[in-house]
């Protein structure tokens, strides 16, 4: 079990209010995302979470259970931290065993968890070496090994990702999800990457300034973003967002259309601009429009490979029912 | 190219035999002390026997046969070795806490452990020996070791506080993740991690007791009395018994010197608060 509420949660630092009164509740096995802009109070909130924070004002109940007071170790959270935070001095064996240890298990049922743990994360040819001698993606599987040995009744992921390379980035976003899948544990899992947060969560939970700007699933994000930084965060590339006599025309103060949302044409469409620089990825085009007059620069994504070169006029046309309107205060109108 | 040649040419040569010369510089006064051991009294202050004489071992035999060296040895032996645990074992939770749950006064908590070292020692001379008489400690190893551990504290937090400020707090924060209490995070993931520095700051604070004379001097008699008493009681007018209170300093210098040699690394390291790796 691992239902977590959040309620009028805050947090300031001196006078500073990084998370203003907040409410959230992750359900018992989602895989919830809490996805903003560096330094908008992501690690802050999931620390509260742990206990590794402590609360300015509110309270955390785990499965109905006041833990406002209660400290770290006595919450039955696990958590992967993005620096790895192994212990040095200790083999992966010790390492992975060590939450085993301290809760005082019978050395012979510690030895087959971690011997468990280590075959279903690649780690058993590695289990008498020390940290120092692993790589940094073989370091991760320690410390989700860590994690995984001992049941929490939540994980917690700080970014765990963000120091491996791009490749390894992938794989092992793949390993987490699968885990996911298979032990159906609460997972709330922190990252500035909007790509790991659509590609992992079950509910995303987008942060800006210490404030959820929005909850919801990753299609409710991509298809229905309440306002216009829900709208510009989620998506690659990024939607154009412009304001002007030409987002009037539709009935809002702004709008916003996804670069695959636009359709192109060499000769007539509703808007006429000229191409800058065409990005040729094979499977996509992504080409970058100038002087449109609507906003400095439009991104279209055309599937496929076309030749459009730098400088042709090219003629744009949204698809009238994809495009996101939202009023002056930024906020959408259906 | 020229300036480059000259100054490397000046560094090559230049600082070894300046190294060598303060080396000297310091080292000549317990090369005198050592050599005016194995003299006479006699000898001792004799100019033409500075360097050539008849070497002696009667200062030696004299100090265990007349003064019981070795009581004032296990004297020192007591107070510095109980005074650096009982330093350890309160400097260790101390630094533990500022290092990893700093408040806003932590600064001002270090600052103001240290300007303590900036009292005049004299200044409390009396009202200590009045305090020590009157609760009836005075000449006892509680009064020194308690003595010696208050000294010496404001340095251990010190360097303790800088050695663990170097342990990544993530490493402190998953052990209150897997479930360690403050108790298991000291001993199981700072001591180990620290365990330079602790065995640094250990051997210095166990120099500072055994070398301490001020006040092992002027607050023990016989009971409690080290081997900085024996010196201090065998110091006598202008140049009588100079070989054999060289032989006693000799003797209760010995220890700590050969310690410090086989320590070498960790002192410098100690010294230097970890700058140097
Ligand atoms: N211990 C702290 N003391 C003061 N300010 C802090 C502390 N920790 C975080 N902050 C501030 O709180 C804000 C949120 O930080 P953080 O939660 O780490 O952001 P994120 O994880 O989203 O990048 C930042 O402005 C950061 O500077
Ligand atoms: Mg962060």
């Amino acid at each position: 079990m691992g239902r977590i509420v959040l309620d009028q949660v805050s947090k300031s630092f001196g006078d500073v209010e990084v998370i203003p009164p907040l409410n959230l509740t992750i359900e018992d096995g989602e895989f919830a995302v809490f996805v903003g802009p560096s330094g908008c109070g992501k690690s802050t909130l999931l620390r509260m979470i742990a206990g590794l924070e402590e609360l300015t004002s509110g309270s955390i109940a785990i499965d109905d259970q006041d833990v406002t007071a209660v400290p770290p170790s006595k919450r039955g959270l696990a958590m992967v931290f993005q620096s790895y935070a192994l212990y040095p001095h200790m083999t992966v064996r010790k390492n992975i065993g060590f939450p085993l240890r301290m809760e005082k298990m019978p050395q012979a049922e510690i030895d087959k968890r971690v011997e468990a743990a280590a075959l279903s994360l690649n780690l058993t040819d590695y289990l008498d070496r020390k940290p120092g001698q692993l790589s940094g993606g073989q370091r991760q599987r320690v410390a989700i090994g860590r994690a995984i040995v001992r049941d929490p009744s939540a994980f917690l992921f700080d970014e765990p990702l963000s120091n491996l390379d791009a490749a390894l980035r992938v794989g092992m976003r793949l390993e987490i999800s699968e885990m996911h899948e298979r032990m159906k544990t609460t997972m709330i899992y922190v990252t500035h990457d909007q790509v790991e947060a659509m590609t992992m969560a079950n509910k995303i939970v987008v942060l800006q300034a210490g404030v959820i700007e929005q909850i919801g699933s990753p299609l409710d994000l991509y298809h229905k973003p309440q306002n216009v930084f829900v709208a510009g965060f989620i998506g690659s590339p990024k939607m154009n967002i412009f304001s002007g006599p030409e987002a009037e025309k539709f009935g809002a103060h702004t709008i916003g259309i996804r670069p695959e949302h636009t359709d192109v044409s060499m000769t007539s469409g509703t808007w006429i601009g000229r191409v800058g620089v065409a990005e040729h990825l094979g499977s996509d085009t992504f080409i970058h429009v100038h002087d449109t007059g609507l906003a400095g620069m439009i991104t279209v994504r055309i599937t496929g490979d076309v030749s459009v070169k730098h400088g042709d006029t090219i003629y744009l046309t949204p698809q009238a029912e994809q495009i996101h309107k939202f009023d002056a205060a930024g906020m959408r109108i259906e | 190219m020229a300036i480059v040649a000259q100054s490397s040419k000046v560094s090559r040569y230049g600082r070894p035999v300046l190294a060598w010369g303060v080396g000297l510089l310091f080292f000549f006064p317990i090369f005198w002390m050592v050599l005016t051991s194995f003299k006479t009294d006699a000898d001792a202050v004799k100019p033409e026997h500075l360097i050539f004489f008849t070497p002696t071992l009667e200062n030696y035999l004299n100090m265990t046969e007349n003064y019981d060296y070795w009581r004032f040895a296990r004297n020192s032996v007591i107070t510095a070795v109980s005074a650096t645990i009982f330093t350890l074992f309160v400097s260790i939770p101390a630094a533990y806490a500022m290092a990893f749950n700093p408040s806003r006064h932590t600064k001002d908590v270090l600052m103001w452990m240290l300007s303590t070292k900036m009292l005049p020692a004299a200044a409390v001379l009396y009202p200590m020996i009045f305090l020590a008489k009157g609760i009836g400690l005075y000449d006892t190893h509680i009064l020194v070791i308690t003595v010696l551990s208050l000294i010496n504290l404001p340095i251990a937090v010190w360097m303790l506080f800088t050695y663990f400020k170097e342990i990544p707090k993530d490493i402190i924060e998953a052990g209150k993740m897997d479930g360690v209490n403050t108790w298991g995070e000291i001993k199981e993931i700072l001591i180990p991690l620290a365990w330079g520095g602790i065995a640094s700051t250990a051997l210095l604070v166990f120099i500072f007791c055994w070398n301490e004379a001020y006040w092992t001097v002027r607050l023990t008699t016989i009971d409690a009395a080290t081997l900085s008493k024996l010196i201090e009681g065998n110091r006598a007018p202008e140049g009588l018994f100079f070989g054999r209170l060289s032989a006693v300093s000799t003797a209760a210098v010995g220890p700590i010197v050969v310690l410090g040699w086989f320590c070498q690394k960790q002192l410098v390291q100690g010294l230097t608060f970890g700058a140097v790796k």
